[in-house]
């Protein structure tokens, strides 16, 4: 019991006491607020530029979810073609791994000037989906390949068709891979659309990154932090969610499960 | 008596590495008989069960089926229940229905009465993760026998259970003999175990395997716990460990 409670109360007292020491802190040594603004003045400009401020989350979040839910699909998809055939995974997984290993922040600018400007949302969200897409294809692929060497047999004695094995057998088999892969995912999605509105950078993109960029060059450092809260929740909040479904959906597999 | 369902003979295989696990196997096995292959763990008792499912063809010698097999006609269990984590206990037993394309509800109705019979009828329900390795074991055999196969394929199924419940599977095992009068194919290191099920226990000896005694077990069916206590049952299991000793090139 002692354990579960600690575990519960422990990170907000953390979080109260700090919140504490640094209001004291920059009271104490009269910190400017342009260098380190107290959290009550932080709390003041989410208040404040809350309209502003909602807006900008919105459309991160919007990019956000909809890059997760194109590297979900096209990463699942991408891996089950691989494991249909083995010449094509031969043939592109490399440039998938390529993908992966070359710096988002050194192609945003290119993807931004080919999708172009008036339509930067679409640059943010391939940028965002190029980040988060490949720990779905690697995760899934290796979930592909961990069938149970028995149940496989098992599917092959029955004489199941190729469909019946992916649907019935791999797939499953898969799910804890898949999902692992998207948990990683989100949080790269995430990641993806700030770095990408990072780089698309003056006027043209309205989300949580570009108030950061804007409240950094006029020194409002109070609402910078005050996006940076937000962009915290949100990556917080999809972390959660995903967690939740992982759990909701691997509940059987494991022993104490509830059926 | 009834005629062979099939013969193997002179059957081989050597493994894509190089690996040769079997030369040579010579092997008849009457319909409705149940025959023991026992032997020392690696002298290729479970690629002969492969063998005969189909899962992989030998490089040498033949299989000869003496009566027509069809999908659903062999069943197989391993050592493992290798149960689908994700599917419930009833799931799990359709399975072969399923894949064969029985519509659900009759498939549902054969898998329910396939739990029945080995004692699992309340635990339709239930996902393997919330069973015991005994429990898991028998669904394991309900799925292997819901397509009402003509030979049942068994690779030391009861190895990893404790003794007890082993026991009790053996009995069980037997009882379902009986009833649905399939061909068994039962893979064992245990000598006890294997002179307790078996009509025939096939001696095979160490790699490359191949039959080195067939050894018939002079005790009726059926059977029961006073066989392990007879007197006969003893001297049988001794005259066949003599013999799989011998097989191994060892002192008895
Ligand atoms: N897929 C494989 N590739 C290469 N060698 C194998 C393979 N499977 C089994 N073997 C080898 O073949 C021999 C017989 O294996 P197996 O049939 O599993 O024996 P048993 O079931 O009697 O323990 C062993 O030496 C084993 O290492
Ligand atoms: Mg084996």
């Amino acid at each position: 019991m002692n354990g579960v409670w600690a575990r519960r109360l422990l990170p907000p007292l953390v979080g109260v006491l700090f919140l504490l020491g640094w209001e004291t802190a920059v009271s104490a040594w009269d910190i400017p607020p342009f260098v380190l603004p107290p959290p009550t003045a932080v709390a003041h400009a989410l208040w404040n530029d809350a309209p502003l401020l909602l807006q900008s989350s919105w459309i991160t979040l919007i990019i956000t979810v909809q890059a997760f839910l194109l590297a979900l699909t096209s990463g699942v998809a991408l891996a089950v073609l691989f494991k249909q055939s083995r010449t094509l995974e031969a043939a592109l997984y490399p440039y998938a791994v390529i993908l992966q290993v070359t710096p988002i922040v050194a192609i945003a600018p290119l993807v931004v000037i080919w999708v172009g400007y008036e339509r930067v949302n679409l640059a943010l969200l391939v940028l965002a989906w190029i980040v988060a897409f490949f720990p779905v294809l690697s995760n899934s692929t290796a979930g592909l390949a961990a069938v149970d060497p028995n149940l496989r047999d098992l599917f092959r004695l029955y004489g199941a068709s190729r469909w019946q094995m992916l649907w019935r057998l791999q797939l499953p088999s898969a799910l804890p891979y898949i999902l692992a892969g998207a948990k990683i995912s989100g949080g790269l999605a995430l990641i993806g659309a700030v770095v990408a509105e990072f780089v698309a950078g003056s006027g043209t993109a309205t989300g949580l990154a570009w108030r950061v960029i804007e409240a950094g060059n006029r020194l409002n450092m109070p609402r910078l932090f005050a996006a940076l809260v937000l962009l915290s929740i949100l990556g917080i909040l999809i972390f959660a969610l995903l967690s939740w479904v992982q759990r909701l959906l691997l509940r059987r597999w494991h022993p104490g499960g509830t059926g | 008596m009834t005629g062979d369902l099939f013969q193997l003979s002179g059957l081989s295989l050597t493994y894509p590495n190089g690996t040769c696990a079997l030369d040579g196997v010579d092997l008849s096995v009457a319909e409705g008989e149940f025959v023991s292959l026992l032997g020392p763990s690696g002298c290729g008792k479970s690629t002969i069960l492969r063998l005969v499912a189909g899962l992989m063809e030998p490089t040498g010698g033949r299989l000869n089926w003496l009566l027509p097999v069809a999908r659903g006609d062999i069943g197989f269990v391993f050592q493992e229940p290798t149960l689908m984590p994700w599917a419930r206990i009833i799931d799990n037993v359709r399975l072969p229905l399923d894949l064969a394309g029985v519509p659900k509800g009759e498939g549902n109705d054969r898998a329910a009465d396939g739990l029945v019979r080995v004692g699992l009828g309340d635990f339709q329900k239930a996902f393997p993760a919330e069973m015991s390795g005994g429990m898991k074991m028998r669904a394991s055999l309900a799925r292997a026998l819901v397509t009402n196969p003509r030979l049942l394929l068994l690779d030391e199924p009861f190895a990893a259970l404790d003794e007890i419940t082993r026991l009790k599977l053996n009995d069980d095992l037997l009882s379902l003999w009986y009833a649905q009068r399939f061909t068994a194919l039962f893979v064992t290191h245990s000598v006890f175990e294997s002179v307790y099920l078996s009509g025939r226990i096939a001696i095979i000896g160490p790699r490359p395997g191949r039959v080195v005694a067939e050894v018939p077990v002079p005790l009726t069916f059926p059977r029961d716990l006073s066989v392990r206590t007879g007197t006969d049952y003893g001297a049988i299991c001794r005259d066949v460990s003599d013999r799989l000793h011998a097989a191994m090139g060892l002192a008895a």
